[in-house]
């Protein structure tokens, strides 16, 4: 898909570079909070906290030294909507970082570039030049005197657990990727030991659209608990795969007529940490109170063999856990494991129960969201599928 | 920028740490917090899990340890907090607002019993056939919930091979369960930094540098990452066969030598509290184990004493009277650990270190010369053992210099818990035994030899010798009792000042030949320091290294152990703060019990040099004997 | 590694603690320069990184482990890494896999013995849309074919 045959009501909507950063300099930093709080906008990259509360906690608090960082280690599988943005949108997501620095007060932003994207970072790093030439980074940032403001690429080397904001802060300490403890949040103690604001690329570039054109407008889009609309990286068995503007609350039968699936059998919501969702509920809605995701949509259709697909996810978990906690790193193999006694025949029903206990566990057990959520399609996957995992093409009955 | 301290410790291990207030009564001082349904009051920053254990719920943990920062990351302390969708990390929780927490909802009991099950399935090896049987707390959780099979399965062949290639330290990776208290007893503990987790996801595994064997990097031999490991994945290279071997071949005559520091901890091995010295128990039980005779390594320790204090004379005598270079401040070089330490990270400063040899060593080469000339045995026949608090004796007893006496000074080291098994192999019960005495001809030691076993013990014996040497008064007169108190306790680093005055005595006459009076130290200060830990050795190496205030002192002591000996490699496991504690109470206290507590005063020391060290203290004899040198190891691993 | 190879290293990566600083929070860019140069990260430039940053050997040796795009043991000249996650998988990864291993005549893992080529699989490179992808040093090809996949190959060499 061309830039040019993008379209959308928010993020693909028309935008000049620094028109937003413009707008909110004539404001004070309380206005523009509140013009964010007013959209409602929550976090894009799949766990859905309000973007005005954690700027608010950043902007509060006492400290010298901020730091805005971009969370661009976009990993999930499925989801490759930051590279488009990155690449078609630059402007909107530096002037949403330049705007989160005028909130919360900082010096310094990151973008955190997964090192799968390193082609990326040369023309990112030109753009941010021809930025500073125009003074919208740098000193004094369009004259405004003592907004002072510039952004740094550093590059991840492979770790998606890196998306996970504390993990990425102990990669950019130069630290293995292991997610902290928390509390303390980043908001208070965050890269370096400073108060830090970690958000997706998505998130970011909604900025400048909502300070240019308000936050009621934002909301016109989208539900009541999901305004304004959402990337969705589309994938998989249809014929337009791409990324997608739709709003929030978008039927998943609508989306896969517009991406022209046919046949499908079941879309895996979020990724291979997300959900998999079987035909008999595609009129369910994508948004944070239904089916939420970070945008990644993989469809399926009926030649597919879903054993096999979950075996995929789980080799993906099992190499990509930081293996720091015991449920992540044990327990994934253990998924992992059951899967291949099914696709031998050599398992219980028992176990295979078993097996969704401990994924429970995992979920409410694990240090940080990878080993949250690494165990949902394994037990979405094998609730919906039952019939073809047990006793068709995916394996021999259980003894 | 924060300072680069604070950035040792990865922030994923890093607790968040709030400053308890130290008035409870200010506004905000304290949280009321709801432990199941019983309401609590809890200072500010309090964790979950103290907050439990402060009413009387116990919450079981694994990672966790009271001389570590907090990991988080074994996940059996979970807890449910109202409000929240997942459970919670008990342990790295600081509680700042009222909650109400759960400890044993079946989420809780469940997740508990998987996150077991779990670490059981990739846990090499079977418990009876494991050293640590009975004292493994990986086991002490499979019991307390109950666990009879295994869930998930179980390892059946080991995952990686064992490595023995150390003196003193053999790690078993097949039953690691990555707790990493190893990694932070290594890196910020002992900021001696031999191990991290390695690999990602299921290939993590603590390992060394490019996976090389032990002895290949820069290991200490320290041995505090034994005493933290909750399983048998870490351990001691344990010589107790060999030393049956040689108490059952009658050719042999075994002597062993005994530290102060097991003596102190021996009795936690057989069910005693900590802080119950056994040290004439130990006596008679060592003797009916086979052992032909039993030494007192505070007869050396005292040794140590005159040899390093009259060091110490010389290098002021030479610097501040013949203003010629000599190496100040003068470093102790009784702990092992300590010596490699400074022979890999700070190789410079090798002449600082004193040339005496440890007690251990020392008591070695007079065994085998000394002793085997006077009781008229073969030193081939002689087996020496040493029983230590320490796994880097194992080490030091190899080093190819330690051959005075032309033979393996000391054969074997031997930890406390090693001993231990020892005398429960034999039969015995340690505590019901009666007590005994050394044996001659070394017989009675002084308090002073004894107290090395605590930080600041061997700088408290020394200054309690050369207080006397030089001011000719009686230690008692300017140190009440002789307790030296600002040199105890385990700050991580003490330092301390003594004026000498204008004042002196007489020279005593072991001494008189090398120095003709004190007159050169009136009005001088003795400037003195202690540390202990290898990361507080660091701190004052590095303020040395910059000029700073220690690099002034004139007399250091180093112990490589947290606690000094009593905190040791070698010593029973659990060894925490408070059982430190109670292991030096038991030591000081007994030393204060005693007549003799000054190492110049040991009749046998006084014996010595006049029957066999006739050249006295830093003389031709004794420096063949009990002096040694120093390797320049470096840091780079081949 | 010799004296003259040795003192080479250390010039640069003393440049490096130069460019980037000397707080640990350097380590990962100082790291990514050396694997970028050198196709690995030599034991000695693992020490010298450890040294000028003051921490330990080790700390620096499990950072590399962790990351998949950073290693110790040498490489080939080029890697090639094909994307196993799902929609690539769906799209005919195990084909241009095939194509891959014959034409090179190594397995996934492997180094070709002229030390020009080593194949690897490496997990999402975000081309889901346009699967299989090959991530071929910093290049990606997308919609990769068994026949494609030689081509590139060729075009490498």
């Amino acid at each position: 898909m061309e830039k040019k045959e993008r379209k959308g009501a928010v993020l693909f909507s028309a935008y000049k570079r620094g028109d937003g950063i413009k707008k909110v300099l004539a404001k004070s930093r309380e206005d523009v909070l509140l013009d964010i709080r007013e959209s409602k906008l929550k976090g894009r990259g799949g766990a859905g906290f309000p973007t005005a509360t954690k700027w608010m906690m950043v902007a509060a608090a006492n400290s010298e030294t901020k730091y805005i960082i971009c969370n661009a280690d976009e990993g999930e599988p499925g989801t490759f909507k930051d590279r488009v943005l990155l690449l078609e949108y630059p402007e909107l997501v530096f002037d949403g970082m330049v705007i989160a620095a005028y909130i919360i007060g900082a010096k310094n932003g990151i973008v955190y570039l997964r090192g799968e994207y390193e082609y990326l970072k040369k023309s990112l790093e030109d753009y941010l030049e021809s930025m500073r030439k125009d003074n919208l980074l740098g000193q004094n940032i369009l004259s405004k005197k003592g907004f002072d403001f510039d952004i740094t690429i550093r590059m991840g080397s492979g770790a998606y657990v890196c998306g996970e904001e504390t993990a990425l802060i102990e990669s950019l300490e130069g630290s293995r990727g292991e997610a902290r403890n928390r509390p303390p949040f980043p908001v208070t103690t965050g890269y370096m030991g400073h108060p830090t604001t970690v958000n997706n690329v998505e998130t970011l570039a909604s900025i400048p659209h909502i300070v240019s054109k308000g936050g009621e407008w934002f909301k016109k889009n989208g539900t009541d608990k999901s305004t304004g609309s959402k990337l969705f990286s589309v994938s998989g068995d249809c014929r337009k795969p791409g990324v997608y503007e739709l709003p929030w609350g978008t039927k998943i039968s609508d989306l896969l007529k517009i991406v022209e699936a046919e046949d499908s059998k079941a879309v895996q919501v979020g990724g291979a940490s997300g959900f998999c969702i079987p035909k008999s509920q595609f009129n369910r809605t994508l948004a944070y109170e239904d089916a939420a995701t970070g945008g990644s949509i993989i469809i399926f259709n009926e030649s597919r063999n879903m054993l096999h697909i979950l075996k995929n996810f789980m080799e993906f978990f099992v190499e990509e856990s930081c293996g720091q906690c015991t449920p992540c790193r044990i327990g994934n193999v253990k998924l992992l494991e059951g899967i291949r006694m099914i696709e031998k025949g050599e398992y219980t029903f028992n176990y295979m129960n078993q097996l969704k206990d401990l994924g429970r566990t995992m979920q409410v057990a694990s240090k940080c969201g990878l080993g949250q959520s690494s165990p949902n399609s394994f037990i979405s996957i094998l609730e919906n599928f039952k019939d073809e995992i047990f006793n068709g093409n995916g394996g021999n009955n259980g003894k | 920028m924060e300072s680069k301290d604070n950035l040792r410790v990865p922030g994923s291990q890093k607790p968040l740490t709030i400053e308890k207030p130290s008035d409870l009564n200010t506004i905000g001082g304290t949280v009321s917090v709801e432990i199941n349904e019983k309401k609590i009051t809890v200072p500010l920053g309090t964790t979950i899990l103290e907050a439990c254990k402060m009413s009387g719920i116990s919450i079981p943990t694994l990672c966790n340890h009271e001389d570590l920062c907090v990991a988080g990351v074994c996940r059996i302390c979970v807890v449910e907090v109202e409000g929240m969708r997942t459970l919670q990390a008990s342990c790295a929780f600081p509680i700042t607002a009222p909650m109400k927490i759960r400890t044993s909802t079946p989420m809780v009991r469940k997740a508990r019993r998987n996150i077991i099950d779990l670490m059981l399935s990739e846990h090499y090896g079977e418990c009876y056939s494991c050293f640590r049987n009975g004292k493994c707390e990986l086991q002490a959780l499979a019991k307390e919930y109950g666990v009879d099979s295994y869930t998930y399965g179980h390892v059946s062949k080991p995952k990686y091979e064992i490595d023995k290639s150390s003196y003193s330290v053999i790690r078993d990776m097949s039953k690691c369960v990555l707790c990493k208290r190893c990694v932070r007893t290594c890196i910020d503990l002992q900021e001696v930094g031999v191990l991290e987790a390695v690999d990602r996801g299921d290939k993590t595994h603590i390992s060394t540098f490019l996976n090389k064997p032990l002895n290949d990097v820069i290991c200490i031999n320290c041995g505090q990452c034994i005493n933290r490991c909750p399983t048998a994945a870490l351990r001691a290279n344990d010589p107790s066969d060999e030393i049956w071997a040689a108490i059952d071949d009658p050719k042999k005559h075994v002597i062993i030598q005994t530290a102060p520091s097991p003596r102190a901890a021996i009795g936690e091995e057989f069910g005693l509290g900590a802080g119950h010295s056994m040290t004439r128990e130990l006596n008679t039980a060592l003797k009916r184990i086979g052992f032909d005779k039993v030494f007192d390594t505070n007869f050396t320790a005292d040794l140590t004493i005159i040899e390093e204090g009259t060091e110490l004379i010389l290098r002021l005598y030479k610097a501040l009277v013949k203003k010629e270079d000599a190496a100040l401040p003068q470093f102790t070089s009784c702990s092992p650990g300590w010596v490699k330490f400074i022979e890999h990270y700070y190789p410079d400063y090798l002449d600082n270190l004193s040339s005496a040899k440890s007690p251990q060593q020392m008591f070695g080469a007079l065994i085998k010369t000394f002793y085997a000339q006077k009781a008229g045995i073969d030193p081939s026949d002689v087996v020496s053992v040493a029983l230590m608090p320490c796994s880097a004796k194992k080490f030091e007893c190899n080093r190819p210099e330690m051959h005075a006496s032309g033979f393996k000074d000391v054969d074997y080291g031997l930890t406390t818990r090693e001993m231990a098994k020892m005398i429960r192999e034999a039969g015995i019960n340690l505590p019901e035994m009666p007590k005994s005495d050394f044996d001659d001809p070394f017989g009675e030691a002084s308090g002073a030899g004894l107290i090395f076993g605590a930080t600041g013990g061997v700088m408290e014996a020394a200054i309690r010798s050369v207080v006397e040497f030089v001011l000719g008064k009686k230690t008692e007169d300017i140190f009440e009792k002789a307790n030296i108190i600002p040199l105890r306790g385990f700050d991580g680093v003490k330092y301390m000042e003594i004026p000498i005055g204008n004042e002196v005595g007489e020279v005593p006459d072991i001494i008189k030949h090398l120095v003709p009076d004190w007159n050169w130290l009136k009005g001088a200060t003795l400037k003195i320091a202690v540390a202990h830990g290898t990361a507080n050795a660091k701190k004052i190496m590095d303020n040395i290294k910059a000029g700073g205030k220690f690099s002034e002192c004139h007399f250091i002591e180093f112990m490589a152990c947290p606690g000094g000996c009593i905190g040791g490699g070698g010593q029973p496991i659990p060894t925490t703060p408070e059982i430190r504690k109670l292991r030096a109470k038991a030591i000081y206290a007994e030393d204060e019990s005693l007549e003799l507590r000054k190492s110049h005063e040991n009749p046998n020391v006084v014996k010595i040099y006049n029957e066999f060290l006739t050249d006295g203290p830093c003389g031709h004899q004794s420096h063949k004997l009990l002096h040694t040198h120093y390797t320049k190891r470096g840091r780079y691993i081949a | 590694m010799l004296v003259l190879e040795k003192n080479a290293m250390t010039e640069e990566i003393e440049l490096l603690v130069h460019k980037y600083g000397k707080l640990r929070s350097s380590l990962l860019p100082i790291l990514q320069d050396i694997q970028r140069k050198h196709n690995s990260i030599p034991d000695f430039a693992q020490q010298e990184v450890a040294r000028l940053l003051d921490i330990h050997p080790v700390e620096v040796f499990s950072v590399i482990s962790f990351y998949s795009f950073l290693n110790t043991e040498p490489k080939g000249k080029n890697i090639v890494r094909l994307c196993q996650t799902i929609t690539c998988d769906m799209a005919g990864k195990t084909g241009v896999a095939k194509a891959l291993e014959r034409e090179l005549g190594i397995k996934f893992g492997e180094t070709t013995k002229d030390n020009k080529f080593t194949l690897e699989y490496v997990n999402c490179l975000g081309m889901c849309d346009q699967g299989p992808a090959l991530l071929v040093n910093e290049r990606v090809y997308p919609k990769v074919t068994p026949e494609r996949a030689v081509q590139i190959i060729g075009e490498v060499k």
